[in-house]
């Protein structure tokens, strides 16, 4: 089975507290530690379990800067067979489809059974995986988390949906699946398996080697531009209790006495 | 200003909470908007769920098809295609529907995506002003969004306020007939519902609810004994269930339990929209973060900076010294 991962370098959010720089421009990006996607780190782990048990090639893809390349590697340590970075100053300010519009011209070149993405990365969105298939006119299925690879025609896959029910469905190949955190239990990579894949290769392609017209990418080919980044005004909030840990223990007792909070 | 479309998402004959919120959503876009809603299923249900939003909607678009019976996205992804004028706005609830729908439909209809819409702040021209937030609710960003060819754009469920005034006596227009093709490359085989654990924790009056501030799965432990002290039961977000620490009925949120507690103690919790979401009855939140930053703060009632790992232990010794 030819597979296909999509991943993303994002800043680490277990390792960051998330703040709008103070033009509002962007968040503040000085110190962030950035790590690969969490959804996609799975999708990989996913597709090398499914190459080990019915053979075939993992391929690692990520639209990005130079810096994306350590994600690449990080998942080639993994597991993954090659990685192919998609890097242009065209393809700043994409929006989702425009990262759809590149991640297709790239999938195009080659030819594959199986293509994944994470369920969603940083923003929230979860959009590239489903405008991939729609672009590429393949079936699709999001928040994947089962897989039953049936027969080289068609698979079986799990949606989780609401209240953490699974919705099972037969779908054919090739097809493009989102994957959902939890699918599996990701392998550790330690400084060892970085090392093995340090001097491999990854080809980089921009606008040109993908046959992309640059005004399709990019702010240029965008019909949903990001203004600014801000924190909300959100009224009241909590009202945070202050003082010695003593004191606020005493306070929040108090709390918990008057509102049922102990038994 | 095109018109707007709102699909309405239902189930065993009942209109999904979302399908009285995304009229809010619509005229908050346009306030003159006329707004219809979309619904596809098949038979009685399908009647019954009509007939409700008709008293929110002016005009109810039914589309009625056995295959449809179950909500499969690329079924109704065509079916819109071919009964949507090309410079529609249509809204979808941001769940696990809407985000299965919604991106490949902006592409087959070429019109502009948003997802997990909060709010809208004005039309100007074509372009529609909106807030997004990311980092799971660590910031917020304002986009602007082309409308003119069209618009496909999820709401987040529970962002905008209920429409409960019933006041519509919509119109029923059947379009079955106009639905197209019914193929797909997907077909829904079975639902397999969610196991149930050893708690349950949505009967639970009190619960100390553990995330990713656990760090480790020796740490438990701390939320296990502070439970003990406070006759209270353990949940979690996603996270420790997706690292295989607590079984998958511990997890709140959209897609694990909904609990209606007393009292909430949010530990190590940021306060996502789907953890939020499984929290019901406005119990007594209490948020323990040692990122006072962190959204959880916005919608807890009381609020401690601290580090969970060293503050839990100290409230579990107070409570069994009283
Ligand atoms: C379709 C879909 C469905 C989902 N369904 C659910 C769901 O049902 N339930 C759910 O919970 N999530 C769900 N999620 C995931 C959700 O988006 C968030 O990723 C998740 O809720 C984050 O969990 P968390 O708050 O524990 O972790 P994080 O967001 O990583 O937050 C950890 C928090 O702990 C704090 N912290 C860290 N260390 C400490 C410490 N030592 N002391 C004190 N504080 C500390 C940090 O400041 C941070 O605020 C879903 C996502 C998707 C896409």
């Amino acid at each position: 089975m030819e597979i296909l991962v999509c991943v993303k370098r994002v800043p680490d959010t277990a390792e960051n507290e998330i703040e709008v720089n103070s033009d509002g421009t962007d968040i503040d990006r000085d110190d962030l530690v950035y790590s690969v996607n969490e959804w996609d780190n799975y999708a990989v782990e996913e597709a090398i379990q499914i190459r080990d048990n019915v053979g075939g090639n993992v391929t690692v893809v990520s639209v990005g800067d130079e810096e994306s390349e350590e994600v690449i590697r990080r998942e080639m340590a993994m597991g993954a067979d090659q990685g192919v970075l998609l890097s242009d100053d065209a393809f700043n300010d994409s929006d989702g489809k425009g990262i759809a519009s590149i991640l297709k011209a790239e999938i195009e070149k080659g030819k594959y059974d199986l293509i994944m993405t994470g369920a969603q990365a940083d923003d929230g969105a979860g959009q590239v995986g489903g405008m991939l298939a729609a672009m590429l006119d393949l079936p699709y299925a999001s928040l994947v988390n089962t897989i039953d690879i049936t027969d080289d025609k068609k698979i079986k896959v799990g949606r989780e949906v609401e209240g953490g029910n699974i919705e099972m469905n037969e779908i054919e190949l090739p097809c493009v699946l989102s994957i959902q955190t939890g699918i599996n239990e990701p392998r550790y990579v330690g400084i060892r398996g970085i090392r093995k894949v340090a001097s491999v290769e990854i080809p980089v392609h921009g606008t040109s080697d993908l046959g992309l017209a640059s005004d399709a990418v990019g702010e240029a080919g965008a019909n949903v531009k990001k203004v600014d980044y801000f924190v909300p005004d959100t009224g009241e909030g909590a009202e945070i209790l202050e003082g010695s840990t003593e004191e606020i223990i005493d306070k929040l007792v108090e709390y918990l006495k008057a509102k049922g909070g102990v038994k | 200003m095109a018109q707007i479309y709102a699909y309405i998402v239902h189930k065993g004959g009942v209109a999904d909470d979302t399908a009285i919120e995304l009229i809010t959503a619509a005229k908050k876009i346009d306030p003159d908007a006329s707004v219809s809603a979309i619904v596809t299923g098949s038979g009685a249900d399908l009647e019954a769920v009509c007939k409700d939003v008709a008293s929110t909607y002016n005009e109810v678009i039914k589309i009625d098809n056995a295959a449809i019976t179950y909500p499969n996205a690329e079924i109704i992804r065509g079916i819109l295609v071919n009964i949507l004028p090309g410079d529609a706005v249509l809204l979808l609830p941001h769940d696990t529907f809407g985000m299965d729908l919604g991106p490949g439909l902006s592409i087959k209809l070429e019109s502009a995506f948003v997802a997990d819409v909060v709010d809208f702040e004005g039309l100007d021209g074509s372009n529609l002003k909106i807030v997004r937030q990311e980092f799971s609710g660590q910031v917020s960003t304002h986009m602007l969004c082309d409308i003119g060819s069209g618009a496909v754009v999820n709401i987040r469920p529970g962002a905008f306020t209920p429409d409960e005034s019933k006041s519509a006596s919509g119109e029923i227009v059947d379009k079955s007939s106009e639905a197209g093709d019914l193929a797909a490359r997907r077909t829904f085989l079975e639902t397999v519902v969610a196991e149930v654990g050893d708690v349950d924790i949505t009967k639970s009056e009190v619960l100390v609810s553990i995330g990713r501030g656990i760090e480790d799965e020796d740490n438990i432990e701390i939320a296990n004994d502070l439970a003990e002290a406070l006759g209270a039961d353990v949940s979690c977000s996603r996270p420790i269930v997706d690292s295989k620490w607590l079984e998958k009925s511990r997890q709140v949120g959209t897609s694990g339990q909904t609990v209606k507690p007393k009292v909430y103690l949010a530990c190590g919790i940021s306060g996502s929209f789907q953890h939020l979401g499984g929290i019901k009855g406005s119990p007594f939140m209490v948020a323990v973060n040692k990122n006072i930053k962190a959204p959880i703060f916005q919608v807890a009632d009381v609020g401690i900076v601290e580090d969970i790992l060293e503050f839990l232990p100290e409230l579990t010794e107070k409570i069994n010294d009283m």
